[in-house]
């Protein structure tokens, strides 16, 4: 009933910063893989914090059996960084040669680098060395397009249709739809226009 | 995403460990549920409460992990299979009456759910394993290895729970609660229960020796109903090199490992479900198989200790078995584990190299900026108004010039203790522990002891654990004040309600219990502000310190910024004004820039401070904090 993975499992990584909305945006994604078959296992690391740590979901997509919660090092196949340290974070621990990544290359400040103790590096290097790392990669700008339609939080749904709009997920729009309507019943309409825009924003 | 009590037999859905323990929970037909919010085990309670009245279910969250045990135990009592949940912290809270519990009946089913958290990085007081407590007080203990048996598990352990008439538990670690997996739905039964304590019965409690007895014969009886648990298998060759033992989490890391290494035809995995009593003789059918064996689990060596003394007490076991796991050191004692951990072991044991990746893909990060490795410590949220607290208590203490500190406690503000809280908290406990050290260190004045001390609760932690210390306080003429960091929220593990906050588990409006009416009852100082009020929140403090008289209560009174905002939207807009910002020059000694809030950075280039509009939660406390005025917040209406 599933369809066959170019991988199995398949090993997507959807890290960013508690509070970009990036926990709830993997369970859609999760939620949308076990109705299109799949065995799905979700994995998270995040601190006690609602607000400003480190936030990663590990999704292990199979048809065959459950994986671990933990991606082992090296393993990542897809990357959705929602913030550019992040995602070198990610790549640092699971990158290989094939991983390819989706990236918001809007930087959000950690008290360490804002307090003056670190500096956060060269927005500009720090992308192009993700590309370096990288097969293939989709640099979406979620943030000020989600800006752009009112609501910074919107970011997480636009970067959601990046990952869609690259076509490396095994899943099509229409299993967002529905999931994305139970999720927001009220804002329905502008989170189906924030997953356009960033389907659009892959394919462009 | 759905309710947990959908009825679709055979139907897969994706659930949280921790909600499928509530689905096992609906399809064991309970009754009755209690829990006190603690993170791992946060998300059982209002799985259950969000159906509960759909499905007939009484649930509460309860004032503590004490009083929720007591409560679920006094519903099993009454023919109503109940269920208690809790994280690690929360079992050696109710340990005195866990103590007694096994040692008499349960009545119906009853089952205590204990969720560790290897790492503590989400309960951060510490990681503590809560199986030796099972097998210290002999509670018969299963833990799942995925979410499938969380659920699963916590049927059966009912159904063994009543048929030996005990509490039993279930132990679950955060990569199990915490994580999502495909579960098959079970079927759901009948929702009627019918509650009645026959008082016609003898006392339920006899002589203490009469009662071990017979806890230790239900240990025994167990153990046989374990020997042929679902929860017990083993995969893998018939004479393996390597033999893994393992349990929970670590049963997933480890067939990951044995997989990722293409081992499956040398190493073998037994994966244990029913830890405690151990199912001896299932052991031994597989010790022998391989005289290289592998202990795989976290926390405590708990399995590694069982299967050795197993061992000591088999000596015509042939080949004796090489035992490997935390006493070798090979899997680490401390910390969460993972694949890695496990691969690592296995390649020492049996000297098989492993690559994770290409190594020319490693050599490109041995050039990498040092700051490619910049850290994101968690801190409070921007708008936390126990920020604005601390920052009066460090002005405040400044001001008295004692060396006065804080003794924290759990909650968000214990962030009091790090950069975000301006280092003014010196210790952390636990539970009620802050308010605890405060009382003996306001009665050493005969020892020349005048540095005032803070004791910080947040209020769901008042009702939990700090009503008791305050009392003694009082009683004992102790010199503290004790701040309620009062934001009408348990808001670290998700915001439940509490006795302040008029509101119950199952939405409910409840009772209101007044932190302030509680204080002023004891007859001491109360004292109610603002804490975005800084101006004045320091002058009481300052006043309450220089009072330096017994017990001494302040309550600051804010509600979380986080939840207001979802309901309210942010109350200002704030910027920085850069023709009005003085810059690295500025003769405020650049005081924003303490502050430590994410949204509010600094501009290297053109030199001054700016605000982040998309971290920006618009409490405009920064606004107040800059002397200069140069940061600008307007009312948003």
């Amino acid at each position: 009933m599933a369809k066959q993975l170019m991988k199995d499992p398949l090993n997507l990584i959807i890290s960013g910063v508690a509070g970009q909305g990036n926990v709830l945006i993997a369970m859609v994604i999760g939620n949308a893989l076990v109705e299109n078959g799949y065995q799905v296992m979700f994995g998270q690391t995040f601190g006690s914090n609602q607000r400003g740590g480190s936030v990663r979901n590990y999704i292990r997509i199979s048809n065959e059996t459950k994986y671990s919660p933990i991606i082992p090092q090296g393993h990542g196949d897809i990357i959705l960084g929602m913030e550019p340290i992040e995602t070198m974070r990610m790549l640092k621990e699971f990158g290989n040669p094939n991983v390819m990544t989706v990236v918001n290359p809007r930087a959000i400040m950690s008290i360490d680098s804002r307090g003056g103790t670190t500096e956060y590096p060269d927005i500009d290097k720090l992308l192009a060395d993700i590309e370096k790392l990288s097969s293939k990669t989709w640099v979406i700008n979620a943030t000020e397009e989600a800006q752009k339609m009112g609501n910074p939080i919107l970011a997480n749904v636009i970067l959601a249709g990046g990952l869609i709009g690259a076509n490396i997920l095994p899943l099509e729009k229409n299993s967002f739809e529905s999931l994305l309507q139970e999720r927001f019943p009220k804002a329905f309409e502008i989170n189906f226009k924030a997953l356009n825009r960033g389907i659009e924003l892959a394919k462009s | 995403m759905p309710d947990i009590d959908i009825d679709a037999p055979g139907k897969s859905l994706l659930l949280m460990g921790n909600e499928a323990i509530a689905r096992g929970a609906l399809e064991a037909g309970i009754g009755f549920a209690s829990s006190y919010p603690g993170t791992p085990s946060s998300e059982i309670l209002p799985a259950i409460a969000g159906v509960a009245k759909k499905r007939n279910i009484y649930a509460q969250w309860a004032v503590n992990e004490t009083v929720a045990l007591e409560s679920a135990a006094g519903a099993a009592l009454a023919g109503i299979r109940s269920l208690a949940s809790m994280k690690q912290n929360g079992v050696q809270v109710a340990i005195d009456f866990l103590g007694t519990l096994p040692l008499r009946p349960a009545g119906s089913g009853l089952v205590l759910v204990s969720c560790d958290d290897p790492e503590g990085r989400n309960s951060g007081s510490g990681e503590m394993d809560t199986r030796p407590v099972a097998k210290w007080l002999d509670i018969p203990l299963l833990e799942p290895g995925d979410m499938q048996e969380a659920k699963d598990m916590t049927k059966w352990l009912f159904d063994v729970s009543e048929e030996l008439d005990i509490v039993c538990m279930l132990r679950c670690v955060s990569k199990i609660s915490h994580s999502r997996g495909n579960v098959v739905l079970g079927e759901l039964p009948g929702i009627e229960h019918k509650a009645y304590f026959d008082i016609k019965k003898p006392a339920r409690i006899g002589s203490p020796i009469g009662m071990h007895m017979q806890l230790l014969q239900k240990i025994e009886k167990a153990r046989e109903r374990f020997e042929s648990a679902p929860f017990n298998r083993y995969v893998g060759p018939d004479k393996p090199e390597l033999l893994i033992i393992t349990c929970g989490a670590s049963w997933l890391h480890s067939q990951e490992a044995v997989k990722a290494m293409e081992l499956t035809d040398r190493v073998g995995i037994l994966k244990l479900g029913t830890l405690y009593p151990l199912p001896e003789k299932l052991c031994e059918s597989y010790l022998g198989k391989s005289r290289n064996i592998l202990v795989v689990e976290e926390i405590a060596p708990f399995i590694e200790r069982s299967i050795m003394e197993l061992t000591a007490n088999l000596p015509a076991l042939e080949p004796r078995p090489i035992f490997y796991g935390k006493r070798s050191g090979h899997i680490k004692s401390y910390g969460e584990l993972n694949p890695d951990v496990v691969i690592e072991a296995i390649s020492k044991i049996m000297g098989v190299s492993y690559q994770s990746r290409d190594s020319d893909y490693d050599k490109q990060f041995e050039s990498a900026p040092e700051n490619y490795s910049v850290t994101r410590t968690g801190g409070i949220c921007p708008g936390c108004s126990h920020k604005a607290a601390h920052w009066a208590i460090k002005e405040a203490l400044k001001r008295d010039g004692r060396e006065g500190f804080e003794t924290s406690d759990i909650g968000c503000y214990t962030n009091g203790l790090g950069p975000d809280g301006f280092y003014v908290a010196k210790t952390l406990y636990c539970m009620g522990g802050g308010a605890g050290v405060a009382n003996g260190l306001g009665n050493l004045g005969q020892f020349g002891f005048n540095q005032p001390v803070l004791a910080a609760t947040g209020d769901s932690t008042f009702f939990h654990a700090v009503m008791p210390s305050l009392v003694n306080g009082v009683y004992n003429q102790s010199n503290f004040i004790l701040v309620v960091l009062d934001n009408s929220a348990t808001s670290m593990t998700g915001f439940q309600p509490h006795p302040g906050t008029g509101q119950n588990a199952m939405g409910e409006s409840a009772p209101i219990v007044s932190i302030e009416a509680v204080c002023r009852s004891l007859g001491v100082r109360v004292e109610v502000c603002d804490p975005y009020d800084i101006e004045k929140t320091t002058d009481i403090l300052a006043d309450l310190m220089a009072m330096e008289s017994g017990v001494r209560v302040i309550i600051m009174k804010r509600e979380c910024e986080l939840l207001r905002a979802r309901r309210d939207g942010p109350s200002y807009k704030v910027h920085v004004d850069a023709a009005l910002c003085l810059g690295e020059a500025c003769v405020y000694d650049n005081v924003c820039r303490t502050w430590h809030c994410t949204a509010l950075l600094w501009n290297k280039e053109e030199d001054h401070a700016w605000i982040d509009p998309v971290i920006c939660a618009g409490c405009g406390v920064c606004a107040d904090i800059c002397p200069q005025g140069a940061i600008i917040k307007e009312a948003v209406v």
